[in-house]
């Protein structure tokens, strides 16, 4: 494989709701700092992805209109996933593979407020006889806590545990929504939100966006001091319905990360996309990460969420931490659709 | 590392027709797929990933609809991609398709693209009432048509020329058995008595909405050489522009033109009308035939319109245009822009039946989407380069 | 293809269901931007604000709030007169959803005078086979009790009487 970095990652603050501003207003000036800072243009870079999805905007074509002020002039080449942005980089990471250019810009963004979120992705669900149900996303995500819970692999104070660190974590992060300090005991002690979820164990609904500029070869060491060299990413699908599935184990993940080469080394930090904690426990038991890796230092998708952009996030974060020096080796991860049905695995390492 | 050689080995496309009340959108993709595979003389097992793509999620009211579709596409433990460029989708997923083989990722990738727009209403999805815009652009033809008759100015092309490719495009439809529409009793004076429905847009020289999905099997170059009738990819290429801007030109818009250039670059062709021995072009409003032969090239400016008048796009021309009857006679959306890029591939590999163009040896396939500012193409050869 | 029902015993005298309806109804609250909101509350006071890129000095109206071909945002906020050309149009002959005019009725894109982009705009007070490339028109509004931050304040467009424009002023703003 030809060697490709994160060299720029830039993110917009992460906010319950950004008022007065409209997707457009919110992505332009993440992009604008990337172009700032690395020197290119719509114009210069590459090839352009982006990740979003119309269900979230509520109107066909959403994604249109954001590529609309990038300046997409004169032509560019250009293409979008309705997906999170971690897949448009896989998208933009594989054309840079085929060897004929060097960068690519990658852009999500993710504007929960104008809808309610957990309806909204109901509407991912079958649509014959699941959807029809209306099955909102938090109870969802119950179910699955639940079947963990009583496989006895995890405890609701181990629930918690990640909610105090992951929120924890988030104080050191300027962009996040949701920091703080709080106990386990005081989690615990808190009413059900979704039995056996609480208030704690779930995400903040968000609006935010994000953008990475990737780069082959020299132009990414020309680019970044120390670039986040991408050493392996890999993606892969489970079946849709809840019931077929174990929904205490992750195995798309556990093999994406067999593709990507997790285990070839050791791990400093990882950034797992688990917008519930109990899905952190799986995630990393999936990815046979042991006690010593410092996971979502960031705070992770519990200090915010901004859906189809908090999976790209997770890439960039950990790439920012090596690009830092703070780590040699990082995995990140991002999920999609219900209960971890999709699942893209993504190592980094700095050179040396 | 350099981009390796990719062919297209397996080839399936559904019956398409206004509801396609007899499967669910997992039935559709699934016989779509199915069809390729057996094409290809795979199973799903041979399959390293797939690449979905289709129009926006509301025309089935499914946010993200692949995620569904993951058992029945047999994507279970394998990577799964969905693409999402507008009406020129189905172009862009074969493409991100073939790319994943010719960046060496993977050896064999079923793409399936996709429209069931009877499971909800493609009116309601494309007019979701929207604040600060009023309602004054009465669907896609309204938007289209002020473009067509800036063309018409400016090419001094006469009126009739429409009425002559919906013709040309409904009676090749006849030889495709494939297609939504099957007008047998169809005539130039039908099609030009039919109603103005956005002047200068005629109700015959408009697509219908179908319901639809087609699929291919792309392989590496051992899958293209074992497979002995694969149809070779010479070039890809994807452009974007703004949808409006100061000074753009919407008749003959910059990043089609690029888009052709880069594609034909890639493939080594110099003179294009010689050596294109087919295309099958997106023309969802007839008078985008002679507007798309000049932004692509095959005509000069202005001149496009007169391809058409003497027959050189008719399925007996020197460039036979849209021989399966084009979106003009089947457009389920989302999967329009791969049936034209199927369509090419299987003319280079002359399983095309009775619209086959005898001798066909390198096609190009196009489409196009949004206010005409997405483009998406790719040639392909019956011979392999090199 | 399908699976032949009648193998299965015990579906022998079922009728399949042919489809199912499920309603959907999903409540969105967009939000203007900041941009918009500036052009929506001064179309309100019935002005044409437009924003001027300041880097090409092309003036867009409606504003976007960045300019599509220099990806910057469009700071400067110029007024703009309610007059214009018609540099393009459909006549439309079929009734569409949610539509409440009469056919046959024009779709025109209209160029504001001072503005670099047309915007579309219905065409009245003139029959519709009149309506030609390169018609003078102004803005017709709604009353002004009747005016709220939309662009439906402008009911229509119907020509002024002026000789029509010269195709140089509007051929490359199609």
């Amino acid at each position: 494989m030809r060697d490709v970095a994160v060299v720029a990652f830039a993110q917009s603050k992460h906010e319950r709701r950004i008022e007065g501003y409209n997707e457009i207003e919110m992505m332009m000036p993440v992009v604008g700092e990337l172009w700032e800072r690395t020197g290119l243009s719509a114009n210069t870079v590459g090839f352009t992805c982006s990740g979003s999805t119309d269900f979230l905007a509520g109107q066909a074509f959403s994604f249109v209109t954001i590529l609309d002020a990038i300046g997409p002039w004169p032509p560019i080449s250009e293409s979008h996933v309705e997906a999170d942005g971690a897949w448009a980089l896989y998208e933009a990471w594989v054309k840079l593979q085929m060897g004929e250019i060097d960068s690519a810009l990658i852009y999500s963004y993710g504007k929960s407020s104008p809808g309610d979120l957990p309806k909204v992705l109901t509407t991912q669900l079958e649509p014959y006889v699941t959807a029809p149900l209306w099955p909102d996303a938090v109870s969802i995500a119950g179910l699955q806590a639940r079947a963990l819970l009583d496989s006895g692999k995890a405890t609701e104070a181990d629930l918690a545990e990640v909610a105090v660190r992951s929120r924890g974590n988030a104080k050191a992060n300027p962009k996040a929504q949701l920091a703080g300090d709080f106990t386990v005991e005081q989690i615990l002690a808190e009413p059900y939100l979704a039995n056996p979820l609480r208030k704690h164990d779930c995400p903040p609904i968000t609006d935010g966006a994000a953008a990475m500029i990737i780069a082959a070869g020299d132009l990414a060491r020309e680019l970044c001091e120390r670039p986040a060299w991408i050493r392996g990413i890999d993606h892969r699908v489970e079946a849709h319905a809840l019931g077929v599935r174990d929904l205490t184990d992750s195995p798309s993940t556990r093999l994406a990360g067999q593709k990507a080469g997790v285990g070839d080394g050791k791990i400093d930090i990882a950034e797992l996309h688990a917008p519930f904690t109990h899905q952190e426990l799986i995630l990393a038991d999936a990815l046979g990460l042991g006690d010593d890796v410092a996971v979502n230092p960031s705070g992770g998708a519990l200090a915010a969420n901004p859906v189809m952009a908090a999976g790209l996030i997770r890439i960039g974060e950990a790439a920012e931490r090596i690009t830092a020096g703070g780590a040699d080796r990082a995995v990140a991860h991002a999920t999609s659709g219900p209960c971890l049905q999709q699942n893209l695995v993504c190592v980094l390492e700095g050179e040396g | 590392m350099a981009k390796q050689l990719a062919a297209i080995v397996g080839i399936g496309q559904t019956n398409h027709t206004a509801t396609r009340g007899d499967v669910s959108i997992a039935g559709l993709v699934r016989e779509a797929a199915q069809r390729a595979l057996a094409d290809a003389e795979m199973t799903w097992d041979d399959i390293d990933a797939v690449v979905v793509g289709k129009a926006p999620d509301f025309f089935e009211g499914v946010m993200m609809p692949e995620l569904y579709l993951a058992d029945a596409l047999g994507c279970v433990g394998k990577p799964l991609l969905r693409v999402h460029t507008a009406g020129s989708v189905g172009g862009s997923t074969a493409i991100v398709a073939a790319s994943l083989v010719q960046a060496g990722i993977h050896e064999r990738v079923l793409t399936v693209a996709f429209e069931k727009q009877s499971e909800s209403e493609a009116m309601w999805a494309l007019s979701l009432p929207m604040p600060f815009s009023p309602p004054l652009v009465a669907g896609a033809g309204g938007f289209f048509a002020p473009h067509i008759r800036a063309y018409m100015h400016r090419s001094g092309a006469p009126p009739h020329i429409g009425c002559l490719v919906a013709l040309k495009d409904r009676q090749n439809a006849l030889k495709n058995p494939y297609a939504h529409l099957h007008e047998h009793d169809v005539t130039f004076e039908k099609i030009e008595e039919s109603i103005m429905l956005w002047d200068p847009i005629r109700y015959s020289e408009t697509c219908p909405s179908s319901d639809g999905a087609a699929a291919l099997v792309i392989s590496n170059e051992a899958g293209g050489d074992a497979n002995g009738n694969a149809a070779w990819i010479l070039g890809t290429a994807m452009r974007s522009e703004p949808t409006m801007f100061a000074g753009r030109d919407a008749v003959n818009p910059l990043a089609g033109q690029q888009c052709a250039d880069d594609v034909f670059a890639q493939a080594g062709i110099k003179d294009r009308r010689a050596e294109i021995d087919v295309a099958e072009i997106y023309v969802p409003f007839s008078w985008y035939e002679p507007m798309w032969m000049e932004n692509l090239g095959f005509a000069a400016q202005g001149e496009g319109w007169k391809m058409t008048e003497e027959g050189a796009t008719a399925m007996d021309g020197d460039l036979p245009i849209n021989p399966s009857g084009g979106v003009l006679s089947t457009n389920p959306i989302g999967a329009s822009g791969m049936i034209r890029f199927a369509e090419s591939a299987m003319q280079v590999r002359g399983q095309a039946g009775e619209h086959q163009i005898d001798g066909a040896k390198t096609a190009l396939g196009h489409a196009y989407g949004g206010g005409s500012q997405f483009f998406a193409m790719w040639v392909v050869s019956g011979n392999k380069p090199g | 293809m399908g699976i032949d029902l009648t193998t299965i015993p015990a579906l022998a005298d079922v009728e399949p269901v042919r489809s199912t309806k499920t309603p959907l109804h999903l409540d969105y609250e967009y939000t203007a931007g900041a941009a918009s909101s500036r052009f929506l509350r001064a179309v309100k006071e019935k002005k044409l604000m437009g924003q001027r890129c300041p880097k090409c000095g092309k003036v867009y109206l409606p504003p976007r709030g960045a300019c599509p071909t220099d990806g910057v945002p469009t700071t400067d906020e110029v007024e703009l007169p309610h007059t214009g050309t018609v540099t393009t149009f459909c006549v439309v002959n079929v009734p569409f959803h949610g539509q409440q005019m009469e056919i046959p009725y024009v779709s025109a894109n209209v160029l504001v005078d001072g503005a670099d982009l047309p915007l579309f705009g219905l065409i009245q007070e003139m029959p519709a086979h009149d309506v030609r490339m390169g018609l003078r028109v102004e803005a017709v509004w709604k009353d002004d009790d009747e005016l709220e931050t939309s662009l439906e304040n402008i009911k229509w467009w119907r020509p002024t009487g002026e000789p029509d424009a010269d195709p140089s002023t509007y051929e490359g703003q199609m």
